[in-house]
């Protein structure tokens, strides 16, 4: 499923401006990586997508609905989307019952929202933990229990805010896995992270932001190689494209077996 | 500086203790990473060094902390409070909800200790100035990202000029540049200013970079210490759910294909990687 955001502003009702006109495309089955300095507008731009927050100008469509036209249930059919805070989205007492309400209040049966709710889990590596109070979890499984919230609900776009925050390698290694399954079924994965590593290795293309505004937009490989933007975007290149330069190789090579491919070519 | 022996920590409502026999030994002026997997009791070690274990979560402990030459388990959390820093892991539960803008937020410790107000916000905005956040001293701190909520958490820390630094992943939330300018800071805190850092986090590359030691917690226990250099290229350390630097395991799967000399150490950062790559295997 896809989504237009045609030049999108939103104040916030404190005043502050965190959007000033954003354009962005995304067609159905796009793997996309936002990027950008804190308080760049990331978050902001993406609680669009479900109806969270609504244009102050501009408008957000997401498989042709409008989302002013739609309420933020019938837009959580269509775009999930994983809190930076965790303890934002969650608020059920059982990890069951919180993966359990997104399919329930789809429309789905007590059997399929079941179901659903055991497969999500069991990808996240909670399913021992089903009985559990969230707030007995420790923050890094909290976050896993909100991918799993949302994984349930089998949205064709889903959306990921700071994913791989607080994981160790295996967390990562899980949620790698995870976005690639999803890739896998065709649907709509947007990740907001600023682990640049883990975008260059999942992402085809990345989007940066500053300032409330998008900076660049292009496939990893060749965002990843532009200094001047990632700069000014407060990010730094990933490590291998910043080792790839530093030996003067052409290209951003942006996994490891693609770094060592190149390092065997320049030696032809 | 710290100096903590034969520590075994188990938390009230549990049966395997979280830390189980820590000998650990800070010099003042040494930053320290902390590294292990989810649940290895790096969080926990963080408490154990500032107090909050067991003062505010009580369960039982046996071996010595001590900060500063203070014994931790027998001095109160207000008077190691002003020693030691910590920053949580969750900066969403750092912001003390007293105080109304950010300024205000960062001033709550030194107003506590009755530091003259212009001494308090001079060092108030230098302390925002430093984690980048000087435009926002007047904001709500809710009205803010997370990455600039976490500034905020760490600018009331470190406004407090403690001798002791602990933070739990205080880059978690961060962009690129924040995280590197982070560990410069702490790095130059530990080096300038002689602050002891104790540093949790999970970002290889960075570490590599500025520790002067790391030290692996596998299931409360120190299973590896040593300089980064040495640590981040251990190959145990994927045993212990931890993965090394891009610059580590692009170097092992390129010395496995034959395209860089096996017989050297691996590299963990890109000073290193570099001229590890560029000497061709001889033929
Ligand atoms: N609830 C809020 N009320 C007022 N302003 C806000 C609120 N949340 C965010 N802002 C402001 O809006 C702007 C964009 O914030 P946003 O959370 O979208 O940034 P972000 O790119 O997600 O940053 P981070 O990487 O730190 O998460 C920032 O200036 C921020 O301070
Ligand atoms: N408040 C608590 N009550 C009971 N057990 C806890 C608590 N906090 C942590 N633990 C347990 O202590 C161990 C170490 O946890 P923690 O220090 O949080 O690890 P880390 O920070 O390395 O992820 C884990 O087994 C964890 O489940
Ligand atoms: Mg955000
Ligand atoms: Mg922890």
């Amino acid at each position: 499923m896809n989504i237009i955001v045609s030049a999108l502003s939103f104040t916030y009702p404190s005043g502050v401006e965190a959007l000033h006109g954003v354009n962005l495309a995304i067609a159905a089955g796009e793997a996309v990586a936002i990027l950008g300095e804190n308080g760049a507008g990331k978050t902001t731009l993406v609680k669009h997508f479900n109806g969270l927050l609504r244009p102050t100008r501009g408008t957000v469509a997401v498989g042709g609905w409008d989302t002013r036209e739609h309420s933020v249930a019938q837009m959580a059919a269509r775009a999930g989307y994983v809190f930076q805070n965790p303890d934002d989205q969650l608020f059920e007492r059982t990890v069951q019952a919180e993966v359990m309400f997104g399919p329930h209040n789809l429309g789905r049966t007590a059997a399929e929202a079941g179901a659903a709710a055991a497969d999500a889990l069991a990808q996240v590596g909670l399913a021992a933990q089903s009985g559990a109070n969230p707030y007995d979890l420790h923050l890094s499984e909290r976050k896993l229990l909100a991918l799993a919230a949302v994984l349930a609900m089998h949205t064709p776009v889903v959306v990921l805010d700071e994913p791989t925050t607080g994981q160790d390698a295996r967390g990562v290694a899980r949620i790698s896995g995870i976005v690639e399954a999803l890739k896998a079924e065709g649907r709509t994965v947007i990740a907001i992270s600023h682990d640049v590593d883990f975008c260059a290795e999942h992402f085809d293309r990345v989007v940066l932001m500053a300032g409330g505004l998008i900076l660049a937009d292009g496939p990893a490989a060749d965002v990843f190689a532009r200094a001047d933007d990632l700069r000014r975007a407060d990010v730094e290149p990933p490590q291998l494209v910043r080792l790839a330069s530093a030996l003067g190789l052409l290209g951003a090579p942006l996994r490891t077996e693609q770094f060592v491919d190149l390092l065997a070519q320049a030696r032809l | 500086m710290i100096d903590i022996q034969g520590l075994t920590y188990t938390y009230p409502a549990s049966e395997t203790p979280a830390l189980n026999g820590i000998d650990l030994t800070v010099p003042e002026g040494q930053l320290c990473a902390v590294i292990g997997a989810n649940g290895a009791g790096k969080s926990t070690l963080c408490y154990a060094i500032a107090g909050f274990v067991p003062h505010f979560y009580n369960g039982t402990l046996t071996g010595r902390v001590t900060v500063a030459g203070r014994d931790v388990v027998a001095t109160p959390l207000a008077e190691l409070a002003g020693e030691i820093g910590l920053v949580f892991a969750n900066p969403f539960n750092q912001i003390t909800g007293a105080r109304f803008t950010v300024r205000e937020e960062v001033a709550f410790g030194l107003e506590n200790l009755g530091v003259p107000r212009d001494d308090m916000l001079a060092r108030v905005d230098a302390a925002l100035a430093l984690v980048g956040l000087a435009g926002l001293g007047d904001r709500s701190p809710y009205a803010l990202s997370g990455g600039q909520q976490q500034r905020v958490a760490l600018a009331s820390v470190i406004v407090m000029r403690p001798r002791v630094l602990v933070l739990d992943e205080p880059t978690s939330q961060l962009d690129p540049v924040g995280t590197r300018e982070v560990f410069e800071t702490l790095a130059g805190l530990a080096q300038a200013g002689g602050t002891t850092v104790v540093l949790v986090e999970h970002k290889p590359e960075w570490i590599a970079v500025h520790a002067d030691r790391v030290v692996v917690l596998s299931a409360g226990r120190v299973v590896l210490d040593g300089p980064p250099a040495e640590v981040l290229a251990a190959p145990e350390l994927s045993g212990y759910g931890l993965a090394p630097t891009r610059y580590t395991q692009a170097a092992r799967l390129a010395v496995g294909r034959g395209l860089a000399p096996g017989d050297r150490p691996l590299p963990v950062t890109l000073e290193q990687a570099a001229p590890f790559f560029t000497d061709r295997v001889s033929p």
